[in-house]
């Protein structure tokens, strides 16, 4: 799709019916097109950290090391409740690092 | 900010024509989209949508027009329809006579009232932080000045009846997490804290809000971080005790030092829920890294604090060596962006760092070194713009 047919499509989608004080509205938002990048570990990554929100969350961090990685995937897990296996945690990081990571 | 092409955040169908912005830091390319009711906004993640405002916007005028306004949810479970006309707003917990009221009851019911205020999240700027900090990569654009309409906040809990045990007000909207085990999005504020200007708003800029800014009604909270001003607002709890959700108790924490600053290092300190603004001033009509013309300038900015109101903006055209006193623009009210300006002269083939520091009515400043918490808040440094002149 064409960027102007993209926009559009998007604006269309927003239903305002003014006049009304209140008013159904409804939304269309446009598709999430990001995902994670092929490498060892995509598959444990695409199956545990896009189910809650996009993997751009991943991607538009700074630079982190394994560290800063291995407490984000424990924060989703612990504070957020991410069904993450123990023994997942461990390849999902070092897929990170590949990703998005520093030394 | 520099225009570059597409390309790798997003997929094929939306790439051929799109543009991305670069902001100054790592990892900083992002798509530019236009999202329902908005216009073209920079996009920090889809999904759930997080959207800031490009920043030359903030130069068009004091109020931040509704299809610009940045968009922040937490979680993706955000309704995509919703009924304004149905909807309902439930005051309940330890409150005498629990209400549910609709938008239209907030309108028929209770004083009609008008705010200009600042919204910014409290992770606005937060990519500029240095050393790095995990969470929303923010530029200075999530945030924005909007006239916001509705009942008192205050109103609408008289009516109600606060319970003498009741210490703090918890707030909910409609928005909801895509996994059980995912915290809802709740907010409190201690009643102590309420005060005259905290309005449950169902316009904005005299119109319906955006869904995405919350719509049908917000919680707009004059002074504060946004974090507070909850969107699509359809709970309002008296509480006995001090909450202790994941959002208040862990997320978006504060260091409760000096300045509210640590270092990277420090552990163990106390910490207190993010509160009220730190004051702060832009440059809006040039970017840093820009070529300008010689001859007489006129800089334009603007400046805002937690509502105490902006007394002066200094201007500096060599980095912070001299000041001197910009000329203020209309005065919105306290809680208001104050748009300033400014004038120097440009020299060919000089360059220049200029720098802008806003004081509030009770003499708070802006720090000439970056405060740091690992939350990536409060960032109110004396901001510079390198300029050549040619
Ligand atoms: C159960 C839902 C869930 C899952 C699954 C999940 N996250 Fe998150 N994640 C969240 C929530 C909620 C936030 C906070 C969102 C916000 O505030 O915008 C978040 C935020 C983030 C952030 C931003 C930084 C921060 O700490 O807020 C990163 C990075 C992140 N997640 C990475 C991951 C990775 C990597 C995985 C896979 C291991 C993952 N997430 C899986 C719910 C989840």
């Amino acid at each position: 799709m064409s960027e102007r047919a993209l926009r559009s499509a998007v604006l269309a989608s927003a239903l305002l019916v003014l006049g009304a004080a209140s008013s159904t509205v409804t939304i269309t938002l446009p598709p999430d097109n990001v995902q994670f990048k092929p490498g060892p570990g995509v598959d444990l990554a695409t199956a545990n950290c896009a189910t809650c929100h996009s993997a751009a969350y991943i991607y538009v961090q700074p630079p982190l090391n394994r560290t800063q990685w291995t407490a984000e995937v424990t924060k989703m897990k612990k504070a957020y409740g991410a069904p993450i296996a123990d023994a997942d945690i461990a390849p999902i990081v070092d897929y990170l690092l590949t990703q998005n990571g520093r030394p | 900010m520099t225009l570059a092409r597409l390309d790798f955040l997003i997929g094929a169908a939306s790439a051929a024509a799109a543009t991305t912005v670069d902001l100054p830091f790592a990892n900083g390319v992002r798509p530019l989209a236009a999202y329902p009711q908005k216009r073209d906004l920079i996009v920090l993640t889809p999904r759930p949508p997080l959207l800031e405002t490009p920043f030359r916007i903030f130069n068009d005028g004091v109020l931040t027009p509704n299809d610009a306004f940045y968009v922040r949810w937490h979680l993706a479970g955000i309704p995509t329809t919703v009924d304004g006309a149905t909807h309902q707003i439930k005051i309940h917990g330890s409150v005498k006579r629990p209400l549910s009221l609709s938008v239209e009851d907030l309108r028929t019911q209770f004083e009609r009232v008008e705010i200009i205020a600042v919204n910014q999240c409290s992770g606005n700027s937060r990519g500029l932080f240095s050393p790095r900090v995990p969470g929303g990569q923010w530029d200075n654009g999530a945030m924005g000045n909007a006239r916001w309409t509705g009942a008192r906040l205050l109103d609408v809990l008289a009516k109600a009846g606060l319970e003498d045990s009741a210490v703090q007000i918890r707030f909910r909207g409609l928005d909801q997490p895509l996994l059980d085990a995912t915290p809802p999005f709740v907010k409190a504020l201690s009643i102590g804290d309420l005060d005259e200007n905290m309005l449950i708003a169902y316009e904005m800029n005299g119109k319906p809000l955006p869904l995405l800014n919350g719509y049908p009604v917000r919680l707009v909270v004059p002074g504060w971080y946004a974090t507070y001003w909850m969107k699509m607002l359809a709970q309002i709890e008296a509480i006995d005790t001090v909450d202790d959700n994941f959002w208040m108790k862990t997320a978006y924490r504060i260091p409760d030092t000096p300045g509210n600053t640590v270092t990277p290092t420090d552990s163990g300190y106390p910490t207190i829920p993010i509160n009220k603004l730190t004051v702060r001033s832009f440059i809006t009509n040039l970017t840093s890294g820009q070529t300008i013309a010689p001859g007489t300038q006129t800089i334009r900015g603007i400046a805002f604090d937690s509502g105490k109101g902006i007394r002066h903006v200094d201007f500096s055209s060599d980095g912070g060596a001299n000041w001197r006193k910009a000329t203020l623009g209309e005065d919105h009210g306290n809680f208001s962006f104050r748009r300033w300006e400014s004038r120097f002269t440009a020299e060919r083939g000089a360059s220049y760092v200029l720098a802008c520091r806003a004081t509030t009515k009770d003499g708070e400043t802006q720090t000439a070194i970056p405060v740091w918490n690992p939350g990536g808040y409060l960032r109110n440094v004396i901001e510079t713009y390198e300029v050549r002149v040619a």
